[in-house]
């Protein structure tokens, strides 16, 4: 399997996530903690961070038919899933959730209801492009291509170590014989 | 150290950065939960709170830590999404150690960890 060309589309989905805006240096932060302890640890707390902003939404848009023009209600909805946006890097859905925020504080319900489509949309697309990017990270795990890299350095330091081992008893072969003690 | 907070994402993230500072780390989801695990751990060296959570905010949990000769001399850090002098105030004449603003950084938590407790093997409990 070509693995150099998996990794290179990796980067590439992942770099269009940021330069989409999608994105910001929180999620950069986040991937910082993976480690070979928890070497899926960006891609658990996606889940749970799609487990969870679903839930959000869904309650919000109960809210919004259960407790009409409750402002106070819709916005304190929205600022649990904005905090969850901003710890994941989530950009573009923590700026629909301030949006929202927003036209609650102007009591805007048709405000509100225009970030709400807004917000949904930005969680289906980055939901979709994430779970393109992981699909890929899958198939192409870091791990295993620094385990081939490191397997491929290790053959060659060795065969370096052994030319000159070859190099260095040539050398010394003559003079080592002279040493050896008579029998 | 004890990590509390409602959202299931900032557990994650913020024992994720306890972890790989190697300290030892229990997460709940509640300031109730919070005071029933200090009640029966004996060894907790920090706690970590969310400000606003239902039912029992941050600022609540602190008073109750502080308000008990048992937990009073743990170290307490307030975290909270926004930025408001007054609250930040309160809580630091409640005695809370600091008050993080989120998300929170991996630098802030290694500063704070640094400054109040010692390096330990690692392992994770969340609840």
């Amino acid at each position: 399997m070509d693995y150099s060309n998996l990794r290179r589309q990796a980067a590439s989905l992942k770099k269009g996530l940021f330069d989409q805006g999608h994105l910001d240096e929180q999620f950069r932060q986040v991937e910082d903690l993976q480690d070979e302890a928890s070497p899926n640890f960006v891609e658990e707390v996606v889940v749970v961070f799609f487990k969870d902003s679903g839930r959000l939404i869904s309650n919000l848009e109960q809210a919004l038919e259960k407790y009409p023009r409750d402002f106070n209600r819709w916005d304190a909805y929205m600022q649990q899933l904005k905090g969850s946006c901003s710890s994941i890097g989530a950009s573009r859905m923590k700026n629909e959730c301030m949006s929202f925020r927003d036209n609650c504080g102007q009591r805007s319900v048709e405000g509100c209801m225009g970030s709400l489509q807004k917000l949904k949309r930005e969680h289906a697309i980055l939901r979709q492009k994430l779970e393109s990017y992981f699909q890929v990270t899958l198939e192409a795990p870091p791990c295993q291509s620094w385990c081939h890299d490191r397997w491929i350095i290790s053959i060659n330091l060795l065969t370096d170590v052994c030319m000159f081992t070859m190099q260095l008893l040539r050398q010394v072969g003559p003079a080592g014989a002279a040493t050896r003690p008579a029998m | 150290v004890l990590a509390v907070d409602d959202s299931s994402v900032d557990r994650a993230v913020i024992s994720g950065i306890l972890r790989s500072s190697k300290f030892r780390v229990t997460a709940v989801d509640s300031g109730k939960r919070a005071l029933e695990l200090l009640g029966s751990e004996a060894n907790v060296s920090m706690i970590i709170t969310d400000y606003w959570m239902p039912e029992m905010t941050g600022y609540e949990l602190l008073k109750k830590v502080k308000g008990s000769s048992k937990l009073r001399e743990i170290p307490v850090v307030i975290m909270s999404s926004e930025n408001v002098p007054t609250r930040i105030n309160r809580c630091l004449e409640e005695g809370a150690e600091d008050f993080l603003l989120k998300p929170v950084q991996p630098s802030d938590v290694s500063r704070l960890c640094s400054t109040y407790i010692p390096v330990s093997v690692s392992w994770i409990s969340i609840q």
